[in-house]
């Protein structure tokens, strides 16, 4: 164990927010002798949970050595208000050294063992949200109560590219059999880090009795005194470590691979401690966990993650150089021009999220009809699954409706337009709207490609113009880039953040350039990728040649997913600004020309095929690439186009690049978004002089 | 001849006869010390109702929740924790389903008896089968007299004397009035009393009744309340003797022979009597009948006197009947005064048994059920008792008495 002393944790961790453990002897009715309680607190209030960094882990072990020095009937550990703890302090392994990162390790194992160890009784009263390092301890914990009102139980750690290494992964699996474990560690923390609920956590064996939270720690206290006395014994799992333990590692390793493609080092830990986990010896297994912990937090690609957490957590906050929210304007009524599929998921979105009047208009009442039955049927799926009360359901139809006259836009103060992307028809739509609206009113575009700025020069007040650029599905993609045209003013620009955040989006500004961020990055990637295709590499070659990067989706998969017309439509855009780096792949047009939306097809059996009409059409040239060279030709076409819209001013700083990259095409935690993984590989470098961020931003520092 | 139609039941026709009612069961809280030092510091008003409702329930699974078809509560100051109609808030905070209503009742130290007496005409009439009445007050969130705004006109009019506000200085007024009752005597009577209390905890009289409350402290962490704080133990003569008295140079009143500043909450369950029998609820009281009465507010503390005589007068029964008496503590005097008016000793063991106010501490609205769950305990053990009384004065002169019967009574029927 670390000889880490306060004194020196405190001079050396000063950035600390420190989680005090304080030990307290109670009387417990039915309990000879007396139990110590020890509150785990950070002194600050729910919205800042309580974390263990090394000053927080000394604490808790001078807590647990003061109330065995007691001599207590028990020993309990819960948490302040509404929180148990939620995981490590991250401040603490922002450091360089190897050895550090194992005292990080072997603090927390050492102090969280001791209640493992304990001949006295250990009891965690799982209050509340219990994350990553805080679960581990009440896993090490003899006996765990539960809080039926407990929001979030979860491992969160693959999902930020590390692994649970305060035990996690022998401890869990070995209380609950390696198949739940399986589920908790790896399973729930690859899908969007998903959370337990309470009544997962108690059917899983992972809290041996649930109590509801108006006398949650009272009747676990009465709990105690039964298993104290000897009233009552939790029934524990057989755990079988044979057949359902291999098919458990299967399934672990197919998670692996389904979702990192082998690209999250942690998750490779996991799996090897998953393995060792089987023989069930906590010291050879912690001993595993430091090294390999050590290993995760000094490579490049957990400082990556890192950085990603900290974009999409606190960076969305205060989206870089969004003007003053003071300046933001109610919006009251919302109008949308257009009620097509998109159109329709927005008007949805409009009334879920501002619960205000949202009317959609179209060039005839069938569209209309459409577009308004569509959200309907919509708000009674939501219905069917109770995602909405039946008077919420009543509110949501009535607000949205459909009306083949602009002039019922006239009190709306935020019109969004989806329709064709045709620069002239969106300039007659906006002067249309602007006929009937208010001078305040703010016009928004739905546009992936136009120029905002265009659309607004013939507008009387061309300075209520915003881009709101959604991503499909509307409902489910994270991100929203909002566009500031040249005449755009604050105000506008304020209100359209500000409904962004109402609709609960994470908002990036961005110039007024084509296709903006998303867009024009994973059309330069894809297009890249078509082109060696063109060339004569062949589809297989091509389209496996970025896996290794554990991207949601290969480069003619998305292609398929954002449709071949609309990427069609948009490389030509983009070819026309430009030319020199865009290209429109003439195989591509053929390809929408004869109507074909995949590459891809899959037999019964889920066997990846070309389809033949596909390959009988493409015109491939005689100057096949490498899986390698396609690979670098695309990355090295993304530094370049990285660099240009940073110089261009696209938006504030590479951050902003790697958060849109993250939130709108789910590009992984361990790329970073995709400048750490630039800088890291030398791409960088090699194709433009310089890093985009400085050593130690996403990465190990220098 | 044609029969002629049934006519409908016209609303003459349905009896009207009161129906008993019964205390099923009470429970409390611990009882704790105002101020930043006491075990219920940092522990919400609403939150020692709702571990109260719960205990109730708990200890009662054989009551469906639906069932209950009230709950009223009682509280002085009524803001903040003790606000917001706190028998409907309770009510939703302790699980009950939310077709339970509830309200809120205040008549100062008589809360939770008030609560208890107008829910229970509610059951006589008919309105209701089974409801849960209590009552709270913290005093250290909410210290007497917080946001009080008495009308200029008490004064100017010269209802009362502005002694009568000050609860202390209508206990030294009592001592004026009766100039028999020393500060000897209620010294005794409070050495007495924190005796009794003491002998009943180490009989396991007191504490059956409690619920066990977590008590957060931000700098101390988690505990467990379950013990009363209040009581002084081995309080002598000559400690009571040093105090000070706060109400007057060379006062009476001291903080040993009065009751103190208090946190807590109780709670029980009324029930109509067949209605207890087909649910399985046990009955622990019958109700027979109860009076208010106002007396000066200069002297509230006599209070206790007239209610009593009008309620035994109203049931029919004389002091001779009563066998128990569980009077509440605000001061010793003006216990003192109750007993003397009824010519009963200050240590007829009839009296407060296991102690009162003075040690176990008098959280204002909440005390009434207190001595309510004390004297059902205490018919439990007495089958040769029939009955006995709960009462109380009541701030700004008044005083409540409740009379109820013992259903383990075995005498003759009278």
């Amino acid at each position: 164990m670390s000889t880490l002393s306060p004194e020196e944790a405190k001079a050396k961790y000063a950035k600390e927010v420190v989680t005090t453990a304080t030990t307290r002897l109670v009387d417990v009715p039915g309990v000879d002798g007396r139990v110590a309680v020890i509150t785990i607190d950070n002194g600050l209030d729910h919205t800042r949970p309580s974390t263990f960094g090394p000053q927080g882990l000394l604490s808790l072990s001078a807590a647990y050595d003061e109330a065995a020095a007691a001599g207590p009937a028990a020993i309990v550990v819960t948490g302040k208000p509404f929180i148990f703890a939620v995981g490590a302090d991250l401040g603490a392994v922002e450091g360089d050294q190897r050895d550090e990162a194992m005292m990080i390790g072997e603090l927390g194992h050492g102090t969280f063992r001791k209640f493992t160890d304990s001949t006295i009784p250990t009891f965690a009263f799982v209050n509340g949200a219990a994350l990553g390092g805080g679960l581990e301890l009440a896993l090490s914990c003899q006996y765990r109560t539960l809080s039926a009102s407990a929001g979030a139980i979860a491992l969160p750690e693959l999902f930020l590219g590390m692994f649970p290494g305060w035990g996690g992964t022998q401890l869990l699996p070995n209380l609950v059999g390696a198949d739940a474990a399986v589920t908790v560690i790896f399973e729930n923390a690859l899908n969007q880090n998903k959370m337990l609920k309470p009544a997962q956590v108690l059917e899983m064996g992972i809290a041996d009795v649930m109590f509801e939270s108006p006398d949650f720690l009272e009747q676990s206290f009465a709990w105690l005194a039964k298993v104290v006395a000897g009233e009552i014994t939790p029934p524990r799992k057989e755990i079988d470590r044979g057949e359902a333990w291999d098919a458990a590692v299967a399934r672990a390793k197919a998670i692996v691979h389904g979702k990192t493609k082998g690209a999250s080092p942690g998750a490779g830990y996991a799996l090897e401690l998953l393995e060792l986990a089987r023989e069930n010896d906590l010291d050879r297994g912690f001993a595993a966990e430091n090294e390999a912990m050590a290993n995760v937090l000094m490579s490049d690609t957990l400082r990556a993650s890192l950085y990603s957490f900290g974009l999409v957590q606190k960076r969305v906050k205060k989206p870089a150089g969004a003007p003053d929210k003071s300046l933001a304007r109610p919006v009251t009524k919302v109008g949308v021009v257009g009620a097509g599929l998109m159109a329709s998921q927005m008007a949805l979105l409009f009334a879920r999220r501002l619960h205000v009047p949202v009317v959609l208009t179209d060039i005839d009442q069938a569209r209309v009809d459409k577009g308004v039955g569509y959200v309907h049927s919509e708000v009674d799926k939501l219905l069917g699954k109770k995602r909405v009360s039946p008077d919420e359901a009543n509110r949501l139809k009535a607000l949205v409706t459909g009306s083949l006259d602009k002039a019922s836009f006239a009190d709306a103060d935020f019109v969004i337009e989806a329709v064709f992307e045709d620069l002239a028809v969106k300039q007659q739509v906006f002067a249309e709207v602007e006929e009937h609206v208010s001078p305040q009113a703010i016009l928004a575009t739905n546009t992936s490609s136009l120029s905002i700025t265009d659309m607004a020069s013939k507008l009387a007040h061309p300075e209520r113009v915003v881009g709101f650029h959604f991503f499909n599905p509307v409902a489910v993609m994270p991100l929203v880039e909002i566009v500031r045209a040249e005449q755009t003013d604050d105000e506008a620009l304020a209100t359209a953040f500000s409904v962004g955040k109402q609709l609960k989006k994470s908002c990036v500004l961005v110039k007024d350039a084509p296709s903006f961020v998303v867009n024009r990055l994973l059309t330069r990637f894809m297009g890249e990728v078509v082109k060696s295709i063109d060339e004569g590499t062949p589809f297989e070659v091509a389209d496996k040649a970025t896996e290794s990067l554990g991207l949601p989706m290969s480069p003619l998969i998305l292609l398929q997913l954002v449709g071949s017309a609309v990427a069609l439509h948009v490389s030509e855009t983009m070819h026309n600004a430009f030319p020199d780096r865009f290209s429109v792949s003439p195989n591509m047009a053929k390809f929408v020309a004869a109507g074909k939306t995949a590459v891809w097809q899959w037999d019964a059996q889920g066997n990846q095929t070309v389809d033949p009409e596909v390959a009988a059409l493409w015109e491939f040239g005689d100057m096949p690439l490498t899986a390698d060279q396609v690979k670098a030709r695309a990355l090295e076409g993304m530094a370049e186009e990285i660099r240009l819209m940073l110089d261009e001013g696209v938006v504030a700083e590479a951050k902003d690049i790697d958060l849109c990259m993250i939130l709108g095409a789910g590009w992984p935690f361990w790329l970073g978004g995709i400048t750490p993984y630039l800088d890291r590989e030398g791409i960088s470098e090699k194709v433009t002089g310089q890093r985009f961020l400085a050593p130690g931003v996403a990465s190990l520092p220098a | 001849m044609a029969a002629p139609a049934a006519p409908a039941p016209s609303g003459h026709d349905v009896a009207r006869g009161v129906r008993n009612v019964v205390f099923v069961e009470g429970v409390r809280t611990p009882f704790g010390k105002a101020g930043p030092k006491g075990i219920f510091a940092e522990t919400r008003a609403d939150d020692l109702v709702v571990k109260v409702i719960r205990e109730l329930l708990r200890r009662h699974p054989e009551l469906p929740p639906e069932r209950v078809d009230e709950v009223a509560i009682a509280a002085t100051t009524q803001i903040g924790d003790q606000g917001l109609t706190l028998g409907r808030t309770a009510a939703l905070l302790a699980g009950l389903p939310k077709s339970v209503p509830g309200y809120s009742v205040d008549r100062m130290c008589a809360g939770a008896m008030t609560a208890v007496t107008t829910a229970a005409g509610g059951i006589a009439f008919g309105a209701y089968d089974v409801v849960i009445a209590g009552g709270v007050e913290h005093m250290g969130r909410h210290p007497m007299g917080e946001g009080v705004d008495p009308n200029p006109r008490f004064i100017s009019d010269r209802i009362v004397d502005t002694s009568a506000l000050v609860m202390g200085q209508t206990a030294e007024n009592l001592h004026d009035r009766y100039p028999e009752i020393t500060k000897d005597r209620t010294d005794a009577y409070a050495v007495a009393s924190q005796a009794k209390y003491a002998e009943a905890v180490a009989a396991g009289k007191i504490g059956p009744e409690l619920v066990p409350v977590a008590t957060r402290s931000a700098d101390k962490g988690w505990g467990l309340a379950t013990a009363d704080e209040p009581p002084r133990p081995g309080t002598s003569l000559e400690d009571l003797g040093k105090l000070k008295t706060p109400f007057r140079p060379h006062g009476r009143i001291t903080a040993g022979n009065a009751a103190g500043l208090n946190d807590g909450a109780t709670g029980c369950i009324l029930a109509e009597e067949e209605t207890a029998r087909e649910l399985g609820l046990p009955i622990g009281m019958r109700l027979v009948g109860y009076s208010f009465l106002g007396v000066e507010p200069e002297v509230m503390g006599i209070g206790p006197v007239p209610a009593t005589e009008k309620a035994l007068k109203r049931a029919g029964l004389t002091i001779d009947d009563i066998g128990l008496f569980e009077i509440n503590e605000a001061f010793a005097v003006q216990v003192l005064a109750f007993l003397d008016h009824f010519d009963i000793k200050q240590d007829d063991p009839r009296v407060n048994q296991w102690g009162g106010a003075i040690a176990t501490g008098h959280p204002l609205a909440s005390s009434g059920v207190r001595l309510m769950t004390q004297l059902s305990r205490q018919f439990a053990e007495r089958p040769d008792v029939r009955y006995g009384i709960t009462t109380m004065c009541i701030g700004i002169g008044m005083g409540g008495t409740v009379i109820w019967e013992n259903p383990l009574w075995t005498g003759e029927t009278k």
